[in-house]
């Protein structure tokens, strides 16, 4: 219990600061939303070693404090829709077990988005922001491909080290 | 990677691919007549026509405000008064159906195809 009180603190920080090194690297392409996802590592990693239960108390966690100190209040409704739904599916793509970790990042990264764009849909009641989908797909995809391959290679690592 | 993750990335690239390549077409044929429309909250608030250089100061609610400058037939918002800027860092927008939105302001501006006679002048 002690063990995983620390494993999950240490998480937390880790999200809380991938959150802090994300929002000092400016990406702009020119449409909003595209991102890297560095937090959603950890939470990756979390639903793998601990449990979908603890990376969703995770995922909320960071966002609530990301929000806090350096986000503002409408970023943070926004992360939240995204990243609920993307754990959602996440959580639900491990457990069918047809992708592998790598997979079921994309899923996350391309569901953030989604969950991003409908939120900001429903704000401005304008349904044309569903230009900006594909885009958004495309760099949800490559996020996620990137995050995947990283957070393969830690699950892996820390089950060896006997971790969890 | 398994092959299930392969067909995966595989079919997400090509339906944004499929959907960008749609949307290109869709928006080709554009051009003359095209007018920048204001949106705050999902209502409309005016009109502008992209072929004449002005800027427009577009109010939101609590006294804040976006600058709409249009220049060289292309809409841009060029200052905000939100906090996060998005909108400003977003490039200049030309095409039919492309938009510039800030999400805190609920401020929606769309290109759309003019079609209609140009409205002569608006109310701020």
């Amino acid at each position: 219990m002690a063990k995983k009180a620390a494993y999950m603190g240490m998480l937390t920080a880790l999200a809380f600061v991938f959150s802090y090194i994300e929002s000092l690297i400016p990406i702009t392409i020119g449409i909003p939303g595209v991102k890297l996802g560095l937090a959603n590592l950890v939470v990756i990693v979390a639903l793998y070693t601990i449990g979908a239960k603890e990376a969703f108390v995770l995922s909320a966690i960071r966002i609530f404090l990301a929000g806090f100190t350096f986000g503002n209040p409408a970023n943070m409704v926004y992360s939240l829709a995204g990243g609920m739904l993307s754990l959602l599916v996440m959580a639900a793509m491990k457990k069918w077990k047809l992708f592998s970790v790598t997979g079921v990042s994309v899923l996350g990264g391309v569901s953030h988005n989604i969950g991003q764009i409908l939120v900001a849909m429903l704000v401005v009641e304008n349904a044309k922001l569903l230009y900006y989908l594909p885009v958004l797909l495309l760099s949800g995809t490559i996020a996620g491909i990137a995050v995947g391959v990283v957070a393969a290679i830690l699950t892996k690592r820390l089950e060896r080290a006997g971790r969890v | 990677m398994k092959k299930n993750d392969i067909i995966l990335i595989a079919a997400l690239l090509a339906a944004a691919l499929a959907a960008l390549a749609g949307i290109a077409l869709y928006s080709a044929g554009t051009a003359k007549g095209a007018e920048a429309v204001v949106y705050i909250n999902g209502k409309e608030q005016g009109r502008y026509p992209l072929g004449e250089g002005r800027a427009v100061k577009i109010p939101a609610g609590d006294g804040g405000y976006n600058l709409l400058e249009i220049k060289d037939g292309q809409a841009d918002i060029t200052k905000a008064s939100c906090p996060d800027k998005i909108c400003v860092d977003q490039r200049p927008v030309s095409r039919q159906g492309e938009s510039l939105v800030c999400l805190p302001n609920k401020v929606v501006v769309e290109i759309e195809n003019g079609g209609e006679p140009e409205i002569d002048g608006s109310t701020n």
